[in-house]
């Protein structure tokens, strides 16, 4: 049964107590007997399993729903947020990258750039997206989007769901650095409002390629990283296993980042993730990203790239002291 | 000391495993270096005058950054900034042992706070804003001493009028400050994006190695990129590639020399003619342009710019 839906570790004790309620239910149903007050109270106790599970998830934990199958994409996000889209293909300097896809969009009263990471629904599916790892093709194709979206007016919206740039021969031959550093660059330069949301997986340079906006939004389940937790624990502490103590030091989860001043703001997901409630964490989504549109829709293109100068220069914590000059 | 008392003392000195790397045990004395590429043997005063290029294969040992100022700056221009910024471990991070711990190490050996020295001075006789990057410390990781330094530095040569020139060697990200290190990138590419709007030249010097998040940044947004020969350069270095995808990989892949056929450097320039190098770049672009009004004005407060300092530092600079 393709749809069961896929268990991760922690949820495992919701799953049995959730198996053991149906259980009672089709016995008391076989021996007509009302137990419709244990069912009650079971599934009481269930719901609230569920919240103590999903309010104290460690670093890990998160990154593994990030990570999820099920999770919805960028391509289900946009089918479920906009009422006009088209894909536009291409960075015309010779590839198209399905790992990273883009389109003009209507959302809500905005006709926008929208564009994204593409991780894939299955494995074959995965393998044609690349996992959601652009090359920097897609990198460009992100670049000209954006050039096309200032050009137009058009507010840009970016969703951030990759463990990372494509790290392949082919990739670096074409100047994976390159591709990222001059969208990194160009995006300053955006006359129009650019919001930003890690739906899944922020993966490091990778991610903040199309991560550069005057409002960051991380969805509350999402993780934004500066490498995975595996690539940190196997340099840091040699030794790969050690993922999960990596990822709580790193401090990945849209807590932690709000804290840190990175992000703006975190968006409520349904209970137990957003592939639980796709459509619900897509109305989640798109409120969030209409309001920043609706409050920056307001400013000048100079205020836009001082706005978004200001915020990116705050960033960094140091210690400096006056030079007895 | 007598030949044999030199050996002796070598010997010794093997046999207690000091702490020394292989490469540098070799190294009696100081007196002479072994080449980790051809083996040849260099007497350290003629590597030094050489500017630690192997004068028998051309094999360019790593500089430390003050030493590279000096090859580069005119003499008795050089005045360092933003001298005493110094990372505070931001996340309390502890791997196999404290960041902090780390950092005083790397400062201890090195002499250093941080992977990059920033400062002003002049090239053949034109004023630079000139950041140099050291790979000693901590593998010259970028955390956010090294980004808030660069940017500092980009940005007082945007209102400066200066051009700038970038020596860059790292690692990658500062993984100890997560994802704040990141982020750096952004930072230092919105200083740039500044600097070259106004038409300032910026070039970055790539040297071995240059990789990770500095590569997908300040490293790859020259008006001009230059490399030192067989640098490294990469945005994923070779053994992660190896590693996580199993691909065979050129030989040559991802030196100076690699990137130069595939179009993302400039220039491959051997160290003995960088300063020459750079200095007609400069004189090529104007080595000065005051900047327009409107910069000035979009300066928004908390940027770590003071509006005196667009006039005061434009003063006085020679032509």
């Amino acid at each position: 049964m393709s749809d069961r839906p896929i268990l991760l570790e922690f949820e495992k004790p919701l799953a049995d107590l959730e198996s053991r309620i149906d259980q009672i239910r089709q016995l008391a149903l076989e021996n007509q007997v009302d137990v419709s007050d244990q069912i009650q109270q079971l599934e009481q106790r269930a719901e609230q399993l569920r919240r103590e599970i999903f309010s104290s998830l460690g670093a890990m934990q998160r990154m593994q729903i990030a990570r999820h199958p099920r999770r919805p994409s960028t391509l289900d996000y946009i089918q479920a947020m906009t009422e006009e889209w088209m894909e536009l293909h291409g960075d015309r300097r010779g590839c198209d990258d399905p790992a990273l896809i883009g389109g003009v969009a209507r959302l809500g009263s905005h006709a926008v750039v929208i564009m994204g990471h593409q991780k894939g629904r299955d494995t074959k599916d995965n393998m044609a997206r690349n996992f959601g790892m652009a090359s920097p093709g897609g990198y460009r194709k992100a670049l000209r989007l954006m050039e096309h979206a200032d050009r137009f007016g058009m507010p840009i919206v970016t969703l951030i769901d990759t463990p990372g740039a494509y790290p392949g021969v082919a990739a670096e031959e074409l100047g994976q650095g390159e591709a990222i550093a001059a969208n990194l660059r160009l995006m300053f330069g955006l006359g129009v409002p650019v919001v930003c949301t890690v739906i899944g997986e922020g993966g490091s340079g990778g991610a903040l390629g199309i991560g550069v906006g005057n409002h960051l939004m991380m969805f509350e389940h999402s993780v934004y990283t500066v490498a995975t937790p595996e690539a940190c624990a196997a340099i840091l502490w040699r030794d790969a296993g050690k993922a999960a103590k990596a990822a709580e030091a790193l401090k990945i989860t849209a807590t932690d980042l709000l804290h840190m001043g990175v992000i703006d703001e975190i968006l409520p997901e349904p209970l137990g993730g957003a592939h639980r409630a796709p459509l619900e964490a897509a109305v989640s989504l798109k409120s969030g990203i209409i309001r920043q549109l609706d409050r920056l829709s307001q400013r000048t293109a100079d205020e836009l790239q001082a706005d978004r100068y200001a915020k990116f220069r705050r960033m960094g914590v140091f210690m400096e002291t006056v030079a007895d000059v | 000391m007598s030949l044999f008392d030199w050996f002796a003392e070598t010997r010794s000195r093997a046999a207690d495993g000091h702490s020394a790397p292989l490469s540098e045990r070799e190294i009696p004395d100081g007196l002479w270096h072994k080449c980790s590429a051809c083996g040849g043997l260099t007497y350290i005063k003629d590597l030094n005058a050489n500017l630690l290029v192997c004068p028998e294969c051309g094999y360019h040992n790593q500089v430390q950054a003050p030493d590279r100022i000096a090859q580069m700056i005119d003499g008795g221009t050089w005045q360092e900034v933003d001298q005493s910024l110094e990372s505070c471990d931001p996340l309390g991070f502890r791997d196999r042992k404290p960041y902090s711990d780390r950092l005083r190490e790397y400062q201890a050996q090195t002499g250093l706070r941080d992977g990059v020295i920033t400062g002003t001075g002049q090239i053949l006789g034109q004023e630079v804003a000139l950041a140099v990057m050291d790979f000693r410390f901590m593998g010259g990781s970028m955390g956010s001493v090294v980004g808030e330094k660069i940017t500092r530095l980009v940005e007082l040569a945007t209102v400066t009028g200066r051009p700038a020139v970038v020596f860059c060697a790292s690692g990658g990200a500062r993984m100890q400050e997560g994802i704040l290190s990141l982020m750096q990138m952004a930072k230092t590419s919105a200083a740039l994006q500044r600097h070259q709007r106004i038409g300032l030249l910026y070039i970055p010097v790539l040297t071995h190695p240059t990789t990770g998040g500095v590569t997908a940044s300040f490293a790859m947004l020259g008006d001009v990129i230059l490399a030192e020969p067989k640098a490294m350069i990469a945005f994923t270095g070779r053994r992660v590639i190896e590693q996580t995808l199993k691909q065979k990989i050129p030989d040559n892949f991802q030196t100076a020399e690699y990137l130069l056929a595939h179009g993302f450097v400039d220039s491959v320039v051997p160290r003995q003619k960088l300063k020459q190098t750079v200095g007609m770049l400069l004189r090529l672009h104007g080595a000065k342009k005051s900047p327009p009004k409107t910069l000035v004005a979009m300066r928004s407060p908390g940027e770590g710019l003071h509006q005196d300092q667009a006039t005061a530092g434009g003063l006085g600079l020679p032509e």
